[in-house]
């Protein structure tokens, strides 16, 4: 007490210094989007011009239908994937169990926009499984790989992983005993699935429904790449932000704002729902898988493997094309490393940007994670609690949405920030936030109070005890989402996409210029190098955690 | 003989009295204690006993300085500690679910607390090997506490809680997780360490029990509020209000009537000569309580009807009814403990038996059980 209370409360500066961060970085480009969505371009006059613009033109206001339709389409069609999938990996013994789930996780791991890319080289005007189709069994027209169809390929493949984990969670946390007492009561079958089953993983599977259609709306990479004519909202703010011609940032401020509310509205509705029911299980005798033969066992096991299948396929079109021997576009027979020397003399400073940029960012993401969780876990208060509620913004922010909100805020006096490594590490920090910020706090959540009660009892002070008894406790877990952060951050493409500067690409941005350039065998290279850096960091996840399953 | 000295004024130092003078615990417009003193000595076990939501876990925790004190002050040997955080009070606290560091060893979480106060290698160890030779745990002290067992778990807490010399020792029902068996063996090995060490100790539980074999004084709370303190015989023996009577250990509730001097008279008209009770004067209503061991069946008395026996090897329980206007309403059973070393012969369920109150056991209180007119009941016992 003595001679010591004049020292500022680590916790308050700490949060002091918190809100300050969040207001700069957070609520200054928030607000300065939507109010120059309000903005006249040349006069920055106040005006409704922007909206009314949007609302009036068929090739504005149809992209928002075209996303919408997408974003529902894939949404439902995942479900109806992921969750089958997920039912038949826990109630049944499965062959290859393990490298069905490792195989499962890489696909939902890997930019969506590698999988378009792919899906473009093996069906495009170009593809190998078009020429086959025209050559070999001579049919004059195949269905077009892009546009609408495209996108939801891409998509499907790329999403229902998330609705899977979630499934598989949630049927994992429902205990035997529950099944057995309805059908004490006289509740069998199908029926027991119908009244017990799906309402209590229906909560679990409307999060999982959130995020895919969050991820659905805001990808850029892949309707840009796939979509040709079929303009979806993130490609139609990207063009009108980048464009050179006749592009208005203003106007793309505009529609951002217009999918932000969207997203918002999305976001409540869920939580909304999923509040009023929600429910906490855990399972001391979990579902036991059992064992199928026959036709069920044939159609099951085709099921899993088909849809399986068809996900990894972009990657393995990835790595195969990597190895061909090319000439700029055109590919050459026979297999070289052509490519990978390309990319190593003329690409070098993006592979060594994705890296540094991505440790950075986990470095951050880490100390950010262990200290807001503790904050708004244990520290509750008003201050601490704006906090969390803005933690949990990016949520509902894309990506492209949120690369435009930084060059806006700081591409002027006095604070230019547009161009620099630290625009893009902040970027990556902020879309990542909510995901480390809601694993960390689940970790304290398992942390006892009294442990840290214990350790005041014995003397240590409260900020002592953080750092030798919490943080200390915490840190597996959270460095094990920092991992799964890692991955994510790497694979990166819709706000760096529009951060980036000559000096400050990425990988996947390089991917993207590259595969626009139609440079397939670089793009496929540095896709390749994405791909076993994300493989390596799965397989270290694993060796550390000891764990089999991967939460987002 | 100066090694003496010094040892001598450890033990002096410390340990405190701890004074509790008119403490209030608010959460928001809730008010959990609304005004409550005390006094623990020096060296005491001191029990915080009631049902859950009593308010004796808010108490404890408003010593050990986790609940901020709304009002009033609590001082260890005179001097507040109101405003001293909690890691500089110098307690010892042992939690319900241990609190166990995970991540640390047995020997270094019995060290850490030590370490921070900045004693030397060799003391610490030698402090950390006695203390464990103490609790009785020495061959698990470089294990990670995941792989010890429940009783195991606890006297590592223990150890850690009392190795640091504290100026009082809390615990926070500290054996409700662990099995019957374990329950009875740790709170033997509780209470002989705490004599060991000499150090002030308040104890938090709901069993009765439990707080009758180990404490020195009991506290006995309801509401927030202290019903009676005073040592666990005389608690059982001169309960100060209907509550404490039937909270521990179990009564019987009579509707009876003052006849002047020291007789009674029950409800249907058996008398009954109680030595002990105060002045009342006759025709006052009363209640009187009578444990299920003090009847003793013989000729005169209450008459009862055996609805249903329960086996205990060392007695037998058995389950009565009695006319309705005799019994205070809303009991949930009426008993009689039939001691099986003196007892003639066993009853039948459904035989009818007169059983007769034992005159100086029995206990007499105000109609609505608040006050008891006994002479020599303590309401607060130093």
């Amino acid at each position: 007490m003595r001679g010591k209370s004049f020292l500022p409360d680590f916790w308050k500066t700490l949060t002091f210094i918190l809100v300050l961060v969040f207001a700069l970085f957070l609520v200054y480009p928030l607000a300065s989007l939507f109010l120059s969505s309000f903005k006249a371009p040349e006069t920055h006059a106040w005006t409704l011009d922007n909206f009314a613009k949007f609302f009036s033109r068929k090739f504005y206001y149809s992209a928002l239908g075209n996303s919408f339709l997408v974003t529902a389409c894939v949404t439902v069609l995942t479900v109806f994937i992921g969750i089958p999938m997920a039912y038949f990996m826990t109630a049944f013994k499965i062959r290859g169990k393990t490298v069905l789930e490792i195989l499962i996780i890489i696909s939902m791991m890997s930019p969506a926009f590698i999988g378009a890319y792919s899906w473009v080289l093996l069906g495009g005007r170009n593809g190998v499984l078009t020429k086959f189709i025209a050559e070999v069994l001579g049919l004059e027209s195949t269905p077009s790989i892009y546009g609408f169809g495209g996108i939801l390929l891409v998509f499907t493949l790329k999403l229902y992983p998330f609705i899977y984990m979630y499934a598989s969670g949630a049927l994992k946390k429902i205990d035997v005993s529950l099944g057995e007492a309805a059908e004490s009561l006289g509740c069998g079958g199908l029926r027991k699935v119908a009244t017990i089953i799906v309402p209590l993983i229906t909560p679990t599977i409307l999060a999982g429904s959130l995020l895919v259609f969050m991820n659905a709306l805001a990808d850029f990479g892949t309707p840009m790449l796939i979509g040709e004519g079929f303009r979806t909202m993130p490609v139609l703010i990207y063009s009108e932000f980048v464009g050179e011609v006749g592009g208005s940032a203003n106007f793309a401020a505009s529609m951002a704002t217009i999918m932000v509310l969207i997203t918002a509205l999305m976001f409540i509705a869920q939580k909304h729902f999923v509040n009023k029911k929600s429910y906490t299980m855990s399972a001391l005798r979990p579902m036991q898988p059992k064992e199928i033969t026959g036709i069920k066992s044939f159609f099951v096991h085709a099921f899993l493997f088909v849809v399986i299948g068809l996900s990894i396929i972009p990657q393995l079109t990835v790595i195969y094309t990597s190895f061909l021997n090319t000439n700029q576009a055109i590919f050459l027979p026979g297999f070289s490393l052509v490519s990978y020397k390309m990319i190593f003399s003329n690409l070098g400073n993006a592979i060594a940007n994705t890296y540094l940029f991505g440790l950075l960012s986990i470095l951050a993401i880490v100390l950010l994670g262990l200290f807001i969780a503790y904050l708004s876990v244990r520290r509750r208060n008003f201050f601490t609690g704006v906090i969390d509620t803005l933690t949990m913004f990016p949520y509902i922010i894309p990506g492209s949405v949120l690369g435009i909100t930084l060059l806006l805020a700081f591409n002027d006096k006095p604070l230019i920030l547009s161009g620099t490594a630290l625009i893009i590490i902040i970027s990556l920090v902020i879309r990542r936030l909510p995901y480390t910020l809601r694993s960390s706090s689940a970790i304290l959540y398992q942390i006892s109070p009294s442990i840290e009660e214990a350790s005041i009892s014995l003397g240590a002070s409260p900020v002592m005890t953080f750092f030798r008894i919490t943080a200390v406790m915490m840190l597996p877990g959270v460095l094990s989402g920092a991992i799964l952060s890692w991955i994510t951050v790497i694979n990166e493409l819709s706000s760096s996409v529009i951060l980036y500067t000559a000096g400050t690409r990425t990988m996947s941005v390089a991917v993207y210029q590259e595969v626009v350039r139609a440079s397939y065998g670089t793009a496929a290279a540095l896709a390749t190098i994405l791909t076993a850096t994300t493989v390596v960091s799965l397989i270290v996840f694993y060796k550390l955690t000891g764990k089999k399953e991967v939460s987002v | 003989m100066r090694a003496a000295r010094v040892f001598i004024l450890e033990v002096v130092q410390v340990s405190v009295a701890i004074h509790v003078d008119n403490v209030v615990k608010r959460y928001g417009s809730a008010t959990i204690i609304p005004g409550l003193s005390l006094d623990i000595k020096n060296g005491e076990f001191f029990t915080l006993l009631g049902p859950s939501g009593c308010g004796k876990t808010t108490l404890l925790r408003m010593i050990a300085g986790f609940n901020s004190i709304e009002d009033g002050t609590i001082s260890f040997d005179g001097s507040p500690i109101n405003n001293i955080p909690a890691n500089r009070r110098n307690i010892g606290m042992v939690f319900q679910n241990y609190a166990i560091f995970p991540h640390l060893t047995v020997r270094q979480n019995v060290e850490y607390g030590l370490k921070l106060r900045k004693l030397s290698k060799e003391e610490i160890r030698k402090k950390v090997d006695d203390i464990l030779r103490l609790v009785r745990i020495e061959e698990y002290a470089n294990r990670l506490p995941e792989r010890l067992s429940g009783g195991q778990q606890q006297r590592v807490a223990l150890a850690r809680a009392i190795v640091i010399h504290p100026s009082v020792l809390l615990m926070d029902e500290p054996l409700s997780n662990l099995d019957a068996k374990l329950r009875v063996e740790m709170r033997d090995v509780i209470r002989s360490v705490q004599r060991q060490v000499g150090i002030t100790t308040v104890y938090v539980t709901h069993d009765q029990e439990e707080a009758l074999v180990v404490s020195d004084r009991i506290a006995v709370m309801k509401g927030g509020v202290i019903q009676q303190v005073g040592k666990p015989q005389s608690i059982y023996a001169r309960p100060a209000n209907g509550f404490v009577s039937t909270f521990i250990g179990h009564s019987n509730l009579f509707h009876a009537r003052a006849r002047g001097g020291q007789s009674i008279e029950f409800e249907g008209g058996f008398r009954l000569e109680a030595p002990e009770l105060g002045e009342v004067s006759a025709g006052t209503a009363l209640v009187a309580a009578v444990r299920p061991e003090e009847f003793s069946q013989g000729a005169e008395g209450l008459t009862a009807k055996i609805t249903g026996a329960t086996f205990l090897g060392k007695y037998v329980t058995y389950a009565l009814s009695f006319p309705e206007a005799l019994l205070v309403s809303g009991q949930p059973s009426i008993e009689y403990s039939q001691d099986l070393g003196s007892a003639a012969r066993l009853f039948e369920v459904g035989e009818e038996i007169s059983l007769r109150p034992n005159p100086a056991k029995i206990n007499i209180f105000t109609p609505d059980m608040e006050q008891s007119l006994m002479r020599g009941v303590q309401k607060y016992a130093r």
